[in-house]
Order: C-alpha cells, then sequence, then structure tokens
C-alpha cells in the first residue's frame, strides 16, 4: 500500500488528492473537468490526461 | 489460497470494487495493468501472470480484452470471459447471429454495404430505422433515420469516416420501447440483479444519461438471459434487453465486460462480490 498522495493536476496546476490504494491506469476525475489517468513508473506516480477510449463496452 | 489475476486497461469503479471484493474474501488478486507489462506469446518466457489459478479480464478496450485474452489463453491460463465470447461480442453482427442460432429474439436487423442496398433494407423494415456501427457501445455513433434523405446523409456521413467497418452498416427495426430497457446481468448459471435505463431518449445508455432504476427479475427474462450468455460463451454478461409490446422481450445486445456501478448504487446488490465468488467456485471445480 501507498501512502496517501496529494499531486498537481498536469492540466491546471491544481491539487489532486489520490487514494492509498492507487493502481496505474486508475482514473480520476479533477474538479477542474478533466479526466486524468494515474501512470506509475519506477514507483514514481504521476497523472495525464485519459486518451480517448475508442472501443469499450459500457451500462 | 485462491490467485485471481485481474487483467485491464483502465482502472475505474468496478476494478476497484473487484478488488476490495476479493480481499474481503481473503483472495489472493494481483491486478495485472496490461499496458505496464509486455506478454510475449510463448518461447519460454516467463509467465506473465505467474500462478495465477483464475485470470479475470476486464479491458475497456474490446481490442486490448481479444488480444491479451488470447495470449493468456495460448500460455495455459483460464481467462473469463474467454476468448471465444470477446471475439463473439466485439462485433454486434457476429453477436445477433450467434444469438438467433440459439432461437433468442433479436430486432429485425440487416446489414448493408452501400447506400442503395441501405435503401432496400429501409423500404423493407420501414422508418425511423437504426443504422449502428458494428462494434462499440454506450450507444455512441447509434444514428435513428426518420425518412430517406436522413439515411442517405447518415450513410454518406459514414462513408467518410476513415474506418473500413463504418462501411458496413448495421440496420435494425426501431423497437417501441416502453421509455427504457433493460440491463440484466449474468454470472454463471445466473442472472442476479437487473436495472431499468430509463429515459426519455432513445438511446438509454446510462452512459448517455439514462437512469438506472432497480428491475424486477422474472423467470422468463432470467431464462433468456442466461440462455443469451451461453449463445456467445460468456459467464460473465451484461445483457441489454428491449421489451417489444407485442413479441415481448429481445435481446439487443451483449457485453462481456460490463460497467455495473450504476447497477451495484441503485440495486444494492453486491455484484462484484457474486463475481469473485464464481471465480473461486471455478477454480475449486
Amino acid at each position: 500500500m501507498k501512502a496517501v498522495l496529494s499531486i498537481r493536476c498536469p492540466i491546471c496546476g491544481q491539487e489532486v488528492k489520490l487514494p492509498d490504494d492507487v493502481l496505474p491506469g486508475e482514473v480520476v476525475e479533477h474538479d477542474c473537468g478533466v479526466v486524468l489517468e494515474v501512470v506509475i513508473k519506477d514507483n514514481a506516480i504521476s497523472l495525464k490526461p485519459l486518451e480517448g477510449v475508442s472501443e469499450d463496452w459500457g451500462e | 489460497m485462491v490467485r485471481i489475476a485481474l487483467v485491464y486497461d483502465v482502472a475505474r469503479w468496478e476494478e476497484k470494487a473487484l478488488i476490495k471484493a476479493a480481499m474481503s474474501r481473503s483472495v489472493y488478486i494481483e491486478p495485472i495493468h496490461l499496458k505496464s507489462i509486455p506478454l510475449y506469446i510463448g518461447n519460454g518466457l516467463q509467465r506473465p501472470l505467474g500462478d495465477a489459478d483464475i485470470v479475470l479480464q476486464r479491458s475497456l478496450s474490446h481490442s486490448i480484452a481479444l488480444e491479451s485474452t488470447v495470449i493468456l489463453e495460448s500460455l495455459g491460463y483460464r481467462v473469463v470471459n474467454n476468448s471465444t465470447a470477446i471475439a463473439l461480442v466485439h462485433d454486434k453482427i457476429w453477436t445477433l447471429c450467434r444469438l438467433l442460432q440459439h432461437r433468442i429474439p433479436i430486432p429485425q436487423s440487416a446489414v448493408a454495404f452501400s447506400e442503395e442496398a441501405g435503401r432496400k433494407v429501409a423500404e423493407n423494415l420501414g422508418y425511423p430505422i437504426v443504422i449502428k456501427p458494428v462494434n462499440g457501445s454506450w450507444g455512441r455513433l447509434v444514428s435513428l433515420a426518420e425518412n430517406s434523405e436522413a439515411l442517405r446523409t447518415i450513410i454518406e456521413h459514414r462513408s467518410y469516416i476513415p474506418n473500413p467497418t463504418f462501411r458496413i452498416h448495421l440496420m435494425q427495426e426501431f423497437v417501441k420501447k416502453p421509455g427504457r430497457d433493460i440491463r440484466i446481468f449474468v454470472v454463471g448459471e445466473e442472472a442476479p440483479v437487473a436495472i431499468y435505463r430509463v429515459s426519455n431518449h432513445w438511446i438509454t445508455n446510462t452512459a448517455r444519461g439514462g437512469k438506472a432504476v432497480p428491475a424486477p427479475i422474472s423467470s422468463e427474462l432470467e431464462d433468456l438471459a442466461i440462455r443469451a450468455a451461453k449463445a456467445v460463451n460468456a459467464e460473465i454478461a451484461g445483457i441489454d434487453v428491449f421489451e417489444d409490446p407485442r413479441r415481448g422481450y429481445i435481446v439487443n445486445e451483449v457485453n462481456a465486460v460490463p460497467d455495473f456501478k450504476n447497477t451495484v448504487a441503485v440495486t444494492g446488490y453486491d455484484l462484484p462480490g457474486k463475481i469473485i465468488d464464481y471465480l473461486i467456485e471455478q477454480v475449486k471445480r
């Protein structure tokens, strides 16, 4: 388990809080309206805008 | 201890809920982000998911779901849903043909490969008529042609989309739904939970604003849903059902990696737990 994290939104620069069980590829909706995706590389966590998913299943 | 690998490309509420459900059952579950690892095809390299007893496929992308499942199956893993199910529901035409072969009622449907053929279909099935992409979900790019001019426009627009599948026009009768359709979930031999997707708009997907409301499950509906899942070889599925005033239940689509956040929210049913219990049962058989 990782500690609770607070990092910057790559779009608006404001704080984004991540849960303690955050996963790579996790979708995070930020207050600024952008949908972000968690990237975990070499134990470092960052965020990037979620790429459009061209194929999906849905509800 | 049962070991489950959950493979995914994007982690949403559903994937986190499945992980929590497994952890609450003292089952070992390993989330595997498919974009973070290479998948080698054979050649004696290390098995990518170690000694997982069973794999739950939760990729949002149809293509990633299908290709990764085929590879994992070739390495000896048992994947739910399997590659046959994912391939069959990847294409709505394949799904409809499978449902038909299993005598499951479907909307009147036809495929046209040209505007001329499309006009003939519309003359036979009547207006308004629905034109759908052969794959995709959330009701995206599903169109309704009220008349021949609208149909011509829709087909012309589709012809300029740089994807050859958009030259394949899946056309269906417009089923006069009672302001809602049904999403019913199948897990193994059961159909434990269903919702109505209520909307004033003819596209009722919750991703498009349809309101989720708990729906009762009659024995007829349960039987139909289970048969529909079996028709496409799916063990876990979301089945979309129309209620036609004259013909009764009609199966519209089958989803092999279904969303269920809204279903859990409005019904309170522990669908993630049900899915994990099913996987445990499969391993112990």
